[in-house]
């Protein structure tokens, strides 16, 4: 029988499995070393593979990712944590400045192969600044590729990805998902950097979402189903690039789309999404692109937290009206 | 006054007086030819720096931030690191490309719009490429020496900011990790007196150099016009650090002559009449005035290190403005290591007419 992992498992497997093969790999951020991080994705690595490289920071956002780039100068490849969503911004002067831009200045003489993990997003009751959603910043600065897993065995994929890529990754983890479970085993076959996945085939609609909304999409899938609604689920999984590929296609199949995510809707990932749609595939669409979103307010408070989230009954709602539109 | 600008407080380690005069051991361990080499480096480095701005005002470079006067903290520092050394700069520091060896036409690439900071290789010439972003260079140098001290090596890296740096994070940040981590580091300010517009006693209230307590390593405090004292302090520093013994923080005061940048006016800030003061401290006359007092240079090494100059600005102004601007196509080249899909490559193809 195939064993069951939790996201935050599956990742720390890939960070070990990474550790074991690439002897220039370093682990590090705040409190990924002796505690093994708060969502314990980093745990034990430090005792398996030692305090060199796998280490304790102090609290030092913007000294953890600069510290990444000058060590990519010296030929070693990083794994950088920042703790939360909102605790990655006083990193973003180094992250959009100097990593994403230091092989365009340099010719391609100095690559920036680091990897920057984020756990990110909202729906675990977190306090404010624990359920940001800050993946256009990334996907809005050229040199960074963005990636968000929505599940376990996807997790493993994508973080071996990143971390095997020349490039910088962002590698935002849904923390609502870091408990949920999937089976099967773990490998980097299969989708690869760039690419989406299908996950569930349909023909009335194609829903298309990305992170910790998959669940609830696969859910109100379930119910539109039971409907009579046949809905193609699109896990982007990779926001940059996007999987053109994978996204006209749908727009071309289904003709209509919905678009599913927590980030504010304003210049959302929903916005892009409606834009390619538009572009590659205008001739073919039945109904206007819709946006099932969080509100352009900051991250409420705990006990607000599903009047802001895409529910299961907003996601079907918005695939019910572009169906009868 | 011993040092022109604004700063009080604790006198800076000095070797020359301001008019040539020894007041310390001028025995620092650099034999004649290395004194001549010196003196040599800091002519032709202003010439070209004076040849740079000549080159903006005729619209060949875009903006051009010149160094006048800090010839001597540059270089000074700049001689005392080895070629397993490495530096990260600021955009202030074409003296110090100059002695690692950087092409001078490969770096005014930048000025001239080009290309970005780092079209040389950094990686071989062990001078990190120039950008704008203030303080940022600081994290890096401090990873790099990270990435030595963890492969057992003997460099040492150097960060190169100025006194408007110590203000941002990153200061902090790359010290308080340099502290912590024990690095092979050197983390050198040249306190030039001016931020732009802000004179350095507007930028912090304290002294530089006494924050490295706080970080848990040394501070010094030099005449950054001195050249002897500035290579001495930075011999030492880099042999500590080289010996295991941890980062040092360098505090060197000099002073800006010219404005920020060919684009900005000092004039609407500061006065002549502090400039022209501050001219007594220049860094070139007075190493000159000790050597010829010495005896190691005369008129024909001089008039010789001019001609060099000459030959080696005009030479330079020739590459500068037979750099033509590169093909549209450089804008793609490099943003990743490969093409990353996404309609990017249809994006490429729209700009170039393919």
């Amino acid at each position: 029988m195939a064993e069951s992992w939790t996201l935050s498992a599956a990742l720390n497997r890939a960070l070990l499995d990474a550790l074991d093969e690439d002897p220039r790999l370093l682990v590090f951020g705040e409190d990924v070393g002796r505690s093994g991080g708060v969502f314990r994705v980093t745990d034990g690595l430090q005792t398996k593979f030692g305090a060199e490289r796998v280490f304790d920071t102090p609290i030092s956002e913007a000294g953890i990712a600069g510290t990444a780039v000058g060590l990519a100068f010296a030929g070693w490849r990083s794994v950088i944590e920042m703790q939360f969503d909102a605790f990655s911004y006083p990193a973003l002067e180094q992250v959009i400045d100097h990593i994403a831009k230091m092989r365009e200045r340099t010719r391609g003489r100095v690559d920036m192969p680091i990897t920057i993990r984020i756990p990110a997003f909202g729906g675990i009751k977190g306090k404010e600044h624990h359920g940001e959603s800050p993946e256009t910043y990334y996907v809005h600065t050229a040199g960074l590729k963005v990636v968000v897993p929505s599940s376990p065995l996807d997790g493993y994929r994508l973080l071996r990805l990143a971390i095997a890529d020349p490039d910088p990754v962002v590698v935002l983890e849904p923390k609502a998902r870091y408990w949920g479970k999937e089976e099967g085993d773990l490998t980097v076959d299969g989708p690869g950097m760039g690419e989406g996945r299908i996950l569930r085939e349909g023909t009335a609609c194609t829903i298309v979402s990305y992170g910790s909304m998959i669940a609830r999409v696969l859910v109100a899938a379930e119910t539109l189903a039971a409907e009579g609604l046949e809905v193609r689920v699109l896990d982007l999984r990779s926001l940059s690039p996007i999987d053109e590929d994978l996204l006209g296609a749908a727009a071309r199949d289904t003709g209509r789309i919905v678009v599913v995510h927590e980030a504010p809707r304003t210049l959302g990932m929903g916005a892009e999404v409606a834009a390619r749609v538009m572009e590659l595939a205008f001739d073919f669409l039945e109904a206007p692109v819709e946006r099932v979103t969080g509100w352009d307010v900051p991250y409420p408070p705990a006990s607000l937290e599903e009047h802001y989230l895409p529910t299961v009954d907003r996601i079907a709602a918005a695939v019910r009206k572009v169906v009868a539109y | 006054m011993q040092s022109p600008g604004h700063w009080g407080g604790t006198e800076p380690f000095r070797i020359l007086a301001a008019d040539g005069t020894p007041v310390g051991d001028t025995a620092v361990g650099l034999d004649p030819e290395a004194l001549r080499d010196a003196l040599r480096r800091m002519i032709v480095a202003r010439r070209l720096d004076r040849e740079c701005i000549a080159l903006q005002r005729q619209g060949e470079l875009t903006v051009y931030p010149g160094f006048e006067g800090q010839e001597a903290a540059q270089i000074g520092s700049a001689i005392a690191l080895g070629p397993e050394d490495f530096v990260f700069p600021t955009f202030r520091e074409l003296a110090v490309a100059m002695v690692r060896g950087v092409d001078a036409v490969q770096y005014l690439q930048y000025h001239r719009g080009t290309w970005h900071g780092g079209p040389y290789d950094p990686r071989a010439t062990r001078f990190g490429p120039i950008c704008i972003p203030i303080a940022t260079q600081i994290v890096h140098a401090v990873g790099h020496a990270l990435g030595t001290k963890l492969d057992r090596g003997t460099g040492v890296t150097v960060a190169y900011f100025g006194d408007g740096s110590t203000s941002e994070g990153d200061f902090h940040e790359g010290a308080n990790l340099a502290g912590v981590w024990r690095v092979p580091a050197v983390l050198l300010c040249q306190n030039n007196g001016w931020a732009i517009s802000v004179p350095s006693a507007e930028q912090t209230a304290g002294e530089i150099w006494k924050r490295a307590e706080g970080y848990g390593m040394p501070g010094v405090r030099v005449d950054g016009n001195d050249l002897l004292a500035v290579y001495a302090v930075t011999r030492d520093a880099i042999a500590r650090a080289r010996a295991g013994e941890g980062p040092t923080l360098i505090e060197a005061l000099t002073y800006r002559i010219g404005a920020h940048s060919t684009a900005d006016d000092p004039g609407r800030y500061r006065s002549d009449d502090e400039v022209e003061a501050a001219r007594v401290f220049d860094p070139i006359t007075r190493f000159e005035t000790w050597l010829r007092a010495e005896g190691h240079v005369d008129d024909a090494f001089l008039a010789a290190c001019g001609e060099e100059a000459e030959a080696f600005a005009l030479a330079t102004r020739e590459g500068v403005i037979a750099t033509p601007a590169p093909p549209a196509e450089w804008m793609f080249d490099w943003t990743y290591a490969e093409p990353p899909g996404g309609g990017w490559a249809r994006q490429r193809e729209e700009a170039l007419g393919g």
